[in-house]
């Protein structure tokens, strides 16, 4: 009785019809017409995007990432595992699962942060075993989960460092003066402009975690690989961050790790769900949320049939994780000490 | 009168101290590394002055030319040491401290074997010698020369790095790693580049060195200490931090010292500085830096 509302949640992710009615977002709605007052539906600050994403639209049009096999290893534990996941260009990925499943650790290894076997390649080239710059010059990015800026510079900084980081070493000590295009483009598109010369330490939450990914756009990522980029976020910020994602993700590869089940279901094209350091499933939103291993990890449970659950007290937007810990955690120490189970 | 005299005093040792220092402030400051050579590196820079010298003759070409110089040795020297010790060591301070003691020693031998264990002179240039009169009050030209040198040091050190994208890198990686290597700086290289600056400044304080005495192979001894105080009193990884703190002890020095003696002026000083940061650890000006606090 008491628990009715917490066991409506948690059913939430095996809803079936709940993802094709939420993709819509207000300007792709049947009877706005596209072109008429489609200019002002999109926030100001996302305006200059297609300028700056399309500059490489036809160099980069078939890049894809591609992992096969990754195992990642701390001291016996092992945090990912035959993990396997290929992610084209104009396929928004998302990734998901329940704390410690490895999600961060699998970016950390793509991105050489973290050691690790197996292989991952972007646009054909390996990129295990490569330092960490140079997997970033190889036109790789990625944010943190805690939004990382370097908090002590200004944000024009920040986008200075991001967009030189391939300058030659004896242009490093000429002072340059104006602001290049692609810098100016992203403070428009991330929608900073004002700020552009405050410390990033001072920024709201929300405005660090769009100017990383501003960050990103300087420094010309073809691969992107966002953790939790909307975390702690307004719906309104969500909603905004989530058309730029879009926008970015129809001209470059782009994974985007989140616990937030709304906007998965509005912006996800796709969707791959991890646990305990495998890959678990993969598919549509709708394949994945009907998916009874993916409903058992999240529930603890093994799943009911979809149609037992009472639709109307499902509230929407539930992250799946928050309903979880409680199973996962124990889950993922027995995988620490014992190993298989 | 004598105030004034002391206050010169005081400003004049605090600008050698500044010059000793600076270099720390980024070694020790920015990366957090405890190198106990630091004061061999301007050891190796009052040498570099003293054979240049021996090159050219001419006492100001010789000053003119060992300034570059010193900070190309001084650089070079904490390029090599950082390149083949001290990256092994970065997350182990105290294996830092002792191998750089260790290098300090051997650079204090090489020294004595190449150059002799008796101090040597270097002369100062015609244009430095002899006072400027000031109110009855005489400022030797070497110490004013020493005062403008700190002053070109700190100035050229704080634009290089706010004002050009190596400076900016710089502090980048000092502030996140991680970030920066993902954003594609080679941290690696930039620490290189960091501990050649730092290591060069040393020279150039070395260099300074030759104007105010004899000098000899365990010169770096005798600041290596201050040098390391001023930079925790001053607040790590703080420019502004290292060069009020070096003003500062530097004055207090001087006061103390003009009415007890030397060596119970510094006592009174080192006490000082203790108990100033019992009372506050991070120094005057505190900023987070990536392998210390
Ligand atoms: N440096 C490390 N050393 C040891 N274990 C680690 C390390 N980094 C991560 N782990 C472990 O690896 C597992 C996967 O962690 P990871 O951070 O990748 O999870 P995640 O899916 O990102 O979780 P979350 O949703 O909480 O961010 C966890 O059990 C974690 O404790
Ligand atoms: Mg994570």
């Amino acid at each position: 009785m008491t628990d009715t509302p917490s066991t409506g949640q948690r059913a939430e992710l095996a809803r079936p019809h709940a993802a094709p009615e939420k993709r819509g977002t207000p300007d792709d709605r049947p009877g706005t017409p596209a072109a008429g007052p489609a200019p002002r539906a999109t926030p100001p600050g996302l305006a200059g995007a297609d300028a700056l994403l399309g500059t490489d639209t036809t160099r980069f049009r078939h890049d894809y990432l591609e992992v096969r096999g990754l195992r990642v290893e701390f001291d016996g534990f092992v945090a990912v595992r035959d993990v396997d996941l290929t992610v084209t260009q104009g396929d928004l990925r998302f990734l998901i699962g329940p704390n410690g499943a490895g999600k961060t650790t699998l970016i950390d290894a793509v991105t050489g942060l973290v050691r690790a076997t197996g292989s991952a390649a972007f646009g054909g080239s390996e990129l295990l075993g490569r330092t960490t710059h140079r997997i970033a010059r190889a036109g790789v990015g990625r944010t943190f989960q805690t939004a990382s800026v370097f908090e002590e510079l200004t944000v024009l900084q920040n986008l200075d460092i991001a967009a030189g980081a391939r300058r030659r070493p004896l242009t490093l000590l000429r002072r340059r003066t104006t602001t290049p295009p692609a810098v100016e483009q992203a403070l428009e598109t991330v929608g900073l402009t004002a700020q552009r010369d405050l410390p990033a330490g001072v920024l709201a939450h929300g405005q660090k975690q769009w100017l990383e990914i501003g960050m990103l756009l300087v420094q010309d990522a073809h691969l992107l690989l966002l953790d939790e980029p909307v975390a702690g976020m307004t719906q309104a910020e969500r909603e905004e961050t989530g058309q730029l994602l879009r926008r970015i993700g129809s001209q470059r590869v782009v994974v985007v790790v989140e616990h937030d089940m709304e906007f998965l279901r509005s912006f996800a094209d796709s969707v791959t769900v991890m646990h305990q350091g495998r890959v678990l499933a993969e598919g549509t939103v709708a394949e994945v949320q009907n998916d009874p291993a993916v409903v058992e990890v999240y529930l603890g449970t093994p799943a009911e049939p979809a149609g037992d659950v009472p639709a109307g007290t499902v509230p929407a937007g539930t992250v799946p994780a928050d309903a979880a810990p409680a199973d996962a955690a124990p889950a993922d120490a027995a995988t620490r000490e014992g190993e298989p189970r | 009168m004598d105030i004034i005299a002391q206050l010169f005093a005081g400003l004049s040792l605090g600008s050698v101290l500044l010059l000793a220092a600076l270099g720390l402030s980024l070694t020790f400051g920015q990366m957090g590394v405890i190198n106990m050579a630091h004061g061999e590196f301007m050891m190796a820079g009052a040498y570099t002055a003293f054979v240049v010298q021996g090159v050219v003759g001419d006492a100001g070409v010789s000053l003119l030319l060992a300034l570059p110089l010193g900070f190309v040795v001084g650089g070079l020297l904490g390029l090599l040491l950082e390149a083949t010790l001290i990256h092994r060591m970065y997350r182990r301070p105290l294996d830092t401290l002792l191998v750089t003691w260790g290098v300090a020693l051997v650079l204090q031998q090489v020294a004595r074997d190449v150059f002799g264990a008796p101090n040597v002179d270097v002369r100062a240039p015609a244009w430095l010698s002899g006072a400027v009169e000031i109110g009855g009050l005489a400022l030797p030209r070497t110490r004013l020369f020493i005062l403008a040198l700190a002053a070109v040091c700190v100035v050229a050190l704080a634009l290089a790095l706010r004002a050009t994208p190596l400076g900016r890198r710089i502090r980048a990686v000092v502030q996140n790693r991680d970030l920066a290597e993902a954003s594609g700086i080679s941290s690696r290289a930039t620490d290189r580049v960091t501990f050649f600056i730092g290591s060069g400044l040393a020279g150039i304080a070395g260099v300074a060195l030759t104007l105010l005495g004899s000098i000899g192979p365990t010169l770096g001894t005798n600041y290596i200490v201050d040098a390391f105080l001023v930079v925790v009193a001053g607040g790590i990884g703080q420019i502004k931090g290292t060069v009020i703190a070096a003003t500062a002890l530097g004055l207090m020095q001087a006061f103390l010292e003009y009415s007890t003696t030397a060596s119970v002026a510094k006592v009174l000083v080192f006490v000082a500085i203790v108990a100033f940061l019992q009372l506050r650890p991070q120094g005057l000006v505190s900023v987070r830096t990536r392998s210390l606090a």
